[in-house]
């Protein structure tokens, strides 16, 4: 099964560099990607992953307001009836990663994590969501 | 010299020719290096011993007596002929977070602990000039920044600070006449003549397309924005910068240096062509404009990039733009270390990065400098990881003897033909951008923009590196080699509560309740009449307006209205 990302900044932050070369690495890797860019809301994100049937949500957050709106992403995921999973890169101090997993996020890398790791990360993230869909309801 | 004056009609006059050759009595240009002795002499020196460490006598500069010198035209040696025995570069650390009050506090640390001039981060929402009580806002306020809504949040800032006397950079670019209208206001009501204050605005919107991506008109009307200030400026403040045409952002995006390079001096001819189409003289406005540069790790490459950079504009300046006045063929510039080049993993290596490219700055010739603190790929700085960043810049200053000599890498084989060829690339890359314009830079960066030229190049640079760093061919230390430490814990970072999101939108709230409403309706409707007519500078209304605290968010959706929003052409 090819892989479907969304890959999208959310809120107001413009840092879009890691943002496009993450998706250029995930299209390289054989996944489809969908990069939905800049200034994005919870709520248009849930929008295009529905839309679009993406497996994972690859958010990319440089403006210390993860704690905000990661969380609010998953909500809107889930409110569209999604359980797409959701990955977070860029800065995340240590501390706040936990309460991220908590919160509902997947996982999350951090800066310096190579491509096979954010290859890797994604696809185990689309795997257990088919998982979740295959197995006996 | 030697050329024959020729007068209108081709024939020349006798008479003439005798007062065109006529030099002043004291005027004797033996050679270049006689040139620079002189102007050497008539700069002041700093109280020091120029010397190494071990007693040996240093000379300000070296190189053949034929040759360039600091100070000489086209400048690839250094705007002055002493270079750092006059004066050292500006030590200018950016700092910027939470509420007015706590950016206040900092600025206050800083300028005791010896920092030389203020630079202010905003947070993301002042950057978009989105008030901090906006549903987008949520989350921001205050995060990367110091966040702004009116005038009340800038007299804080500033609270207890003589802006006549301190020199203050504001890193702030779409709503950047807004935030300098509030900048003159706290200045206007404290009682601070205009023409004293000193300072830089950044004010730099094209590199906002093309990398940074914080921007909120359609390029045609931002430019009409920062035109508004460069004239505004060139009338009543003396004393500032009001475009600082920053590459360092560019290169952050992923750039190459020699893209960073022919960009950020691409888009500053298309400043001047700006300027010069709102009918000022080049030379009323072209000596306050300054740069902004990325120190990055390629050490050589760097010092070769600021060579270049001021040979290129004070060639093109004079040459292409007729510039008179050596001001404005003297590219100054800011120097930051690079952000991107630091790791997340054992991040105290860092503090050796950022040395290095802050080495690179001060053997490059830059004017001032902004040292990153360790832990930035972490969290915003720490009060003590900031303070290390400072010493840094002390450190080179003061103990390692580098500021003895003018351009000491000048003369190098290496580096001259790295200058050479930093020179070649940025030419080619300016060239093309000029011929997208049909000969006009201000339109080839325009239609570039529009077409996601830049972005595309910058783009493809950074997924090139990234692909040389995930192939291993390029070793970052700490993060895809020598990786032994990285499980150890993190230093402690700055951690910005929640409530500061909370504060600061129940002291907008305050200041919503007790303003003179009527005056601030009367005051966005001067500005929505001003926006609509070009040949009206915005600035006065808009001091009107940040006076009777109209906020950021206010006067930003009034231009809205009038200039549309800007959406990029997509693509990764």
């Amino acid at each position: 099964m090819t892989v479907r990302v969304l890959v999208a900044k959310v809120g107001l932050d413009g840092h879009d560099r890691g943002a496009k070369v993450v998706a250029r690495l995930l299209r390289d890797a054989g996944m489809e990607v969908i990069y939905a860019g800049l200034r994005q809301t919870p709520a248009m994100i849930a929008a295009i992953a529905l839309q679009e049937d993406v497996d994972v949500v690859g958010l990319s957050m440089h403006n210390a307001a993860h704690r905000t709106l990661a969380p609010k992403v998953v909500l809107a995921l889930r409110d569209a009836g999604l359980d797409t999973a959701v990955i977070v890169g860029g800065i995340v101090p240590d501390v706040d990663i936990p309460y991220l997993l908590e919160a509902g996020v997947r996982s999350v890398l951090g800066p310096g994590s190579s491509a096979e790791a954010l290859v890797q990360a994604v696809r185990d993230a689309a795997e257990r969501v088919q998982d979740d869909l295959d197995a006996p309801r | 010299m030697g050329r024959a004056h020729q007068s209108r009609d081709g024939g020349a006059k006798p008479h003439m020719r005798f007062a065109y050759n006529w030099r002043p009595k004291y005027y004797h240009p033996v050679s270049a290096l006689e040139d620079w002795r002189a102007a050497f002499q008539r700069s002041p020196k700093r109280d020091t011993d120029f010397e190494t460490m071990s007693g040996v006598p240093v000379e300000p500069v070296y190189g053949p007596a034929d040759g360039e010198f600091p100070g000489q035209f086209p400048y690839t040696r250094g705007l002055h002929a002493s270079m750092y025995r006059s004066r050292l570069w500006t030590m200018r650390q950016f700092a910027g977070f939470g509420t007015a009050s706590d950016t206040n506090a900092r600025f206050k640390e800083l300028l005791r602990s010896g920092s030389s001039g203020l630079s202010t981060a905003f947070d993301m929402p002042t950057l978009l000039g989105c008030d901090s009580d906006n549903e987008l806002a949520e989350g921001e306020v205050g995060r990367a920044g110091v966040a702004i809504d009116t005038l009340a949040d800038m007299e804080e800032l500033f609270a207890d600070i003589d802006l006549g006397v301190v020199s203050t950079s504001m890193t702030i670019n779409s709503p950047a006449p807004i935030v300098l209208a509030m900048y003159i206001a706290v200045a206007d009501k404290t009682g601070i003549a205009r023409s004293m204050l000193s300072g830089t605005i950044q004010n730099d919107i094209l590199k906002e397309y093309q990398a940074q991506k914080e921007y909120i008109f359609p390029p045609r009307s931002s430019m009409r924005l920062v035109s508004d200030v460069v004239r505004f400026c060139s009338a009543e403040m003396p004393r500032w910068h009001p475009v600082s045409i920053s590459g360092y952002h560019i290169r952050e995006a992923g750039s190459t240096a020699a893209q960073e390079l022919a960009f950020t001096l691409g888009n500053g001819f298309a400043y001047v062509e700006a300027a010069l189409a709102a009918g000022l003289a080049i030379d009323e406005f072209a000596p306050r404009l300054s740069f902004f540069f990325n120190a990055h790790i390629d050490f050589f490459e760097e010092i070769a990039k600021y060579r270049a950079a001021r040979r290129i504009w004070a060639h093109w300046m004079r040459d292409r733009y007729g510039a008179r006045d050596q001001r404005s063929m003297m590219m100054r510039f800011h120097t930051q270390t690079a952000g991107v080049s630091l790791t997340a993993q054992q991040p105290e290596v860092n503090v050796a990065r950022v040395a290095i490219e802050a080495l690179a700055g001060v053997l490059g010739g830059t004017q001032s400098l902004h040292t990153d603190s360790f832990d930035e790929a972490l969290a915003l700085p720490t009060e003590k990881a900031a303070r290390i960043a400072l010493r840094t810049q002390q450190m080179i200053a003061h103990e390692t003897g580098v500021a003895h000599v003018a351009d000491p890498l000048g003369g190098s084989w290496f580096v001259e033909a790295l200058t050479d060829e930093m020179e070649r690339r940025a030419l080619a890359l300016l060239g093309h951008v000029d011929q997208l314009g049909n000969g006009s830079m201000l339109e080839g960066t325009i239609e570039a923009i529009e077409a996601g030229w830049f972005q595309a190049e910058i783009a493809e640079a950074s997924y090139q590196f990234q692909r040389k760093l995930n192939g291993g061919r390029w070793v970052l230390v700490g993060a895809n080699g020598f990786t032994e430490g990285n499980d150890e814990e993190d230093p402690p970072t700055l951690y910005i509560d929640e409530s500061v999101e909370e504060r600061q939108r129940k002291g907008l709230a305050a200041i919503k309740q007790t303003r003179n409403a009527d005056a601030v309706r009367q005051a966005l409707a001067r500005i929505a009449t001003d926006a609509a007519d070009p040949t009206i500078n915005l600035m006065p209304a808009f001091i009107n307006a940040v006076a009777c605290y109209s906020t950021l968010g206010e006067i930003v959706s009034t231009l809205e209205e009038q200039f549309g929003r800007w959406t990029e052409p997509s693509g990764y």
